[in-house]
């Protein structure tokens, strides 16, 4: 042996003699399962969100010139910079905005728009083009590039009765849980239970049977995982009494019991806005920030904000004409809203969009949204982003 | 029962959950005494009847009232969510009681095939019966019929489709998902195809209408040849493609047969169809007649739509829902509901009907409907939905329904033959052989009853 490799070893050796046994509880929290386990939580507004009177380009003319009765009024708007703000009813996130713990990523959208909600939320839940029609979600698809890692349904969860289909692969699924004692509860029912522990082994196959087996089995042990995991956390933080906080709640009870989960997904309804936007969009918005803000604030408590991104996305913007109805209708591109205590750039990301050169009444979108994916799964669930996305998109810098 | 006569009754039962919704234990007897060819040709005799839905009375234009104030429009939307969720029910509630089987089972294949969204309610409506009207005849009807019909002309902007502004989608999906399929056309032929297609409309009242001064009558190149081509004359030149056949009867193998297509039997299937002139039943009946299609890897393999879940526990238990919206709250969990395909290309099907949640619903809904139940469910909203839910202030509020169900056990009960064993019962049920699992349930149940309500909430009942 060298002279300097054994220096090397031997001082390692007796650094770890040094360490005094009271200490070593820290040294196991430093333990990669807990810290730097890195979530990303996934908010859905259906319905085609107006984001023109989420973020409101206040400074900008032709916003009030084509929303004569719908406009946010100046004096209202809570300032981000000398061009944006936000609708009044979001002024829970202005704290946020101030820490550094959220931004705004202006005018994304694909090429091509489709203005149906369903058609077009399917393309944003499967990351394909607007011409193209796929099976698989962008999140399914990214638990199927990483399985040999990530091979447990809950590493990817969505807080529903439901799984949407971003969140179905082709060899992976993820598992929707609303409320896991009643998920644990039934899959603990007497016929449930014996049905996964009595089967053969070679209900195990690669057949359809052998996959609806598989698939109890793993709900079965998840929904153990799950429960088991996150039973003795108890949420001291105080939460809005709204569906949509409570599906927050627990996202953040998950990540705060240390679930090993790296996907979260939960939506909120309500935003297809035709006629009396103003109240009803600004409802929403109310239960969407206060809800946002009690998440992000619990977290920095118990130190998991470093470790938490969330992204939040709607199937469209509206128009930017105001309708008859002092509503909107179906439009393109939006802003998407993040948060987390790690934002390399917080804030307003880029350019307010650009109200003055429009497609036919709509804005033309300046970054397509597989590149805010491509940016996730690169620099946030470590995965080649040309494995999920079938091209390669080019990475943004906001984390 | 013989051996002969087992072997039989298990071909017969095959053919049922393939070509039907399931063979119900009443009429295992008089079905299970005939030939596979008898069998058959009664499944044709008794889908003779066309018997088109028919609970969407008029042809409300919805669009209308979008335009008008908030009131009349939340009234409106009310009025459209409620036929649509009318015509739901009546279709399924049409499937799981019909003796005209067959007809039902094509129907939400085509359903699937020319899968298509509308707002009109009776536009569905219209479309489903042409569906329904062609869904043993002939292919090219259907197809012209279909691409004739508003809801598509709609949903696929062919009404848009104009001399000078052609619009492609029709044409593109007309080629890629309708007729021939990938790898057999063009750029160019989408293209040139869409001239020929332009002017198809229909007028507000919902009649098909070729609109002369917006249709491109010049010269078209479409597969080879040229002419002054007209939508009819593209939807020909497609059909004197084999590969037409080979398309159509390659995606019907996988819904009737096997997910994994065998090439000879698809080319086999191919011929009838072309030779016949696309006709729908010679077809069906080659498919059903054959050897092959009894063969054991073709056995209780494919994974049951949630509409052929639905139905088929409907039929077999005749059960009676005093609420009916709950039918299509089982749809919204399960992951399929009618009318509501989640795009032009239809539901993958499959493997990609199972998740853990709806696998867990699927196992827990038999025993609710046929116990009475409550199924704690508020499910998600499909996306087109969100006009009424902005306008309602109640958003997701938990469901803890009541399911309200009516079993008719007693006739389901009186229909087991005299002197059946518990075992043959339960092979009746169930499409794949008797595993251990399976027969644990058979000899441990207390009675018939328990023994079925376990039977059917198994992953084993969730195959055909």
């Amino acid at each position: 042996m060298k002279r300097r490799d054994f220096l090397k070893y031997s001082s390692l050796a007796s650094g770890a003699f040094l360490v005094p046994s009271f200490l070593k509880p820290l040294e196991a929290l430093a333990s990669p399962q807990i810290s730097g386990y890195k979530n990303l939580v996934i908010v859905q507004l259906s319905g085609g969100n107006d984001g023109l009177n989420t973020i409101v380009p206040y400074g900008n003319d032709i916003y009030y010139q084509k929303r004569n009765t719908i406009a946010i009024k100046q004096p209202d708007i809570v300032k981000l910079n000398d061009m944006q703000g936000l609708n009044p009813n979001m002024i829970a996130l202005k704290e946020l905005y101030d820490q550094g713990w959220m931004g705004v990523i202006n005018s994304v959208g694909y090429p091509n728009p489709d203005r149906s909600h369903f058609r077009s939320m399917d393309i944003w839940q499967t990351a394909s083009d607007s011409s193209q029609f796929l099976n698989t979600g962008w999140i399914g698809r990214y638990l199927d590039s990483n399985c040999a890692v990530n091979k447990e349904t809950y590493t990817a969860i969505e807080v529903d009765d439901t799984l949407s289909l971003a969140m179905k692969g082709a060899k992976m699924k993820g598992i929707a849980v609303q409320n896991p004692a009643k998920l644990y509860q039934s899959t603990r029912e007497p016929l449930f239970k014996e049905l996964v522990h009595e089967h053969d082994d070679l209900h195990l196959n690669d057949d359809n049977l052998g996959y609806l087996y598989k698939t109890m089995v793993e709900t079965y042990s998840s929904a153990n995982y799950i429960q088991q995991t996150s039973k003795i956390y108890k949420t001291v933080a105080e939460y809005p009494q709204t569906g949509f906080a409570n599906q927050l709640k627990t996202v953040a009870k998950f990540i705060n019991s240390g679930l090993k989960t790296r996907v979260y997904y939960v939506s909120l309804s309500g935003f297809d806005t035709h006629t009396t936007q103003l109240n009803q969009q600004g409802r929403n918005l109310k239960i969407y920030s206060e809800g946002i803000a009690a998440f992000v604030k619990n977290l920095k408590a118990t130190g998991k904000l470093d470790d938490t991104l969330v992204m939040t996305f709607s199937e469209f913007g509206r128009r930017v004409e105001q309708n008859a109805s002092n509503g909107t209708d179906h439009g393109t591109a939006n802003n998407i809203m993040m948060f987390g205590g790690k934002l390399k750039k917080a804030g307003i990301y880029n350019n307010a969009p650009n109200l003055a050169q429009l497609d036919n009444g709509d804005l033309k979108y300046e970054i397509d949204f597989r590149s805010v994916y491509a940016t996730l799964l690169d620099k946030w669930l470590d995965v080649n982003n040309n494995q999920v996305l079938d091209k390669s998109f080019a990475g943004l810098e906001f984390i | 029962m013989s051996n002969s006569g087992m072997d039989n009754i298990k071909k017969i039962k095959h053919l049922y959950s393939r070509a039907a919704f399931g063979l119900r234990l009443e009429d295992a007897k008089r079905a299970g005494a005939l030939t596979v060819k008898q069998a058959v040709d009664d499944l044709f005799m008794r889908s003779q009847p066309n018997i088109p839905l028919d609970i969407v009375s008029g042809n409300i234009n919805f669009k209308d009232f979008l335009e008008k104030d908030g009131l009349t429009r939340k009234m409106f939307l009310q009025e459209q969510r409620q036929q649509e969720k009318g015509l739901n029910v009546y279709w399924v509630q049409q499937m799981s009681t019909t003796d005209a089987q067959l007809r039902e089972k094509m129907t939400l294949f085509w359903h699937n095939h020319f899968a298509c969204r509308t707002q009109n309610p009776w536009f569905a409506q219209q479309l489903n019966n042409i569906h329904r009207q062609c869904a043993l005849g002939s292919f090219k009807t259907l197809l012209t019929e279909v691409s004739k019909a508003p809801a598509m002309l709609q949903f696929l902007n062919n009404q848009q489709n104009q001399k000078n502004h052609p619009n492609e989608n029709f044409a593109r999906e007309l080629m890629e998902l309708f007729t021939i399929g990938r790898g057999n056309y063009t750029e160019q032929d989408i293209k040139e195809s869409a001239r020929a297609f332009t002017g198809w409309g229909f007028r507000k009242d919902g009649a098909f209408v070729a609109r002369a001064p917006l249709h491109d009558d010049g010269s078209k190149t479409f597969l080879g040849k040229s002419g002054n081509f007209t939508g009819d004359d593209i939807i020909d030149i497609l059909l004197s493609k084999k590969e037409t056949a080979l398309f159509i009867c390659n995606k019907l193998y996988k819904y009737l047969v096997n997910e994994t297509p065998d090439a000879a039997h698809v080319t086999g299937m191919a011929d009838v169809f072309y030779q016949s002139g696309y006709e729908i039943t010679p077809l069906l009946k080659h498919i059903f007649n054959a050897e092959w299609f009894y063969a054991d890897k073709n056995v209780g393999t494919l994974i049951k739509s949630p509409v052929e879940f639905i139905v088929g526990l409907n039929r077999q238990f005749y059960i009676d829902y005093k609420n009916p919206d709950v039918l299509m709250q089982f749809e919204r969990a399960l992951g399929q509901v009618l009318f509501y395909p989640p795009n032009v290309a239809g539901w993958p099907g499959g493997k990609n009907w199972i998740d853990s949640s709806s696998l867990m619903y699927r196992i827990k809904i038999p025993s609710t409907v046929l116990n009475d139940g409550v199924i704690n469910f508020s499910g998600k909203p499909d996306p087109e939905d969100e006009a009424f839910i902005a306008t309602s202030l109640n958003k997701r509020k938990d469901v803890n329904t009541q399911v309200q169900t009516q079993p008719d056990w007693s006739r389901f009960l009186n229909g087991i033959p005299a002197n059946t064993s518990r075992a043959t019962i339960a092979q009746i049920l169930i499409a794949p052989r008797l595993n251990n699992n399976l027969m644990n349930i058979v000899t441990r149940s207390k009675d018939v009853k328990a023994m079925v309500i376990e039977l059917v909430s198994t992953p084993e009942y969730q195959l055909c």
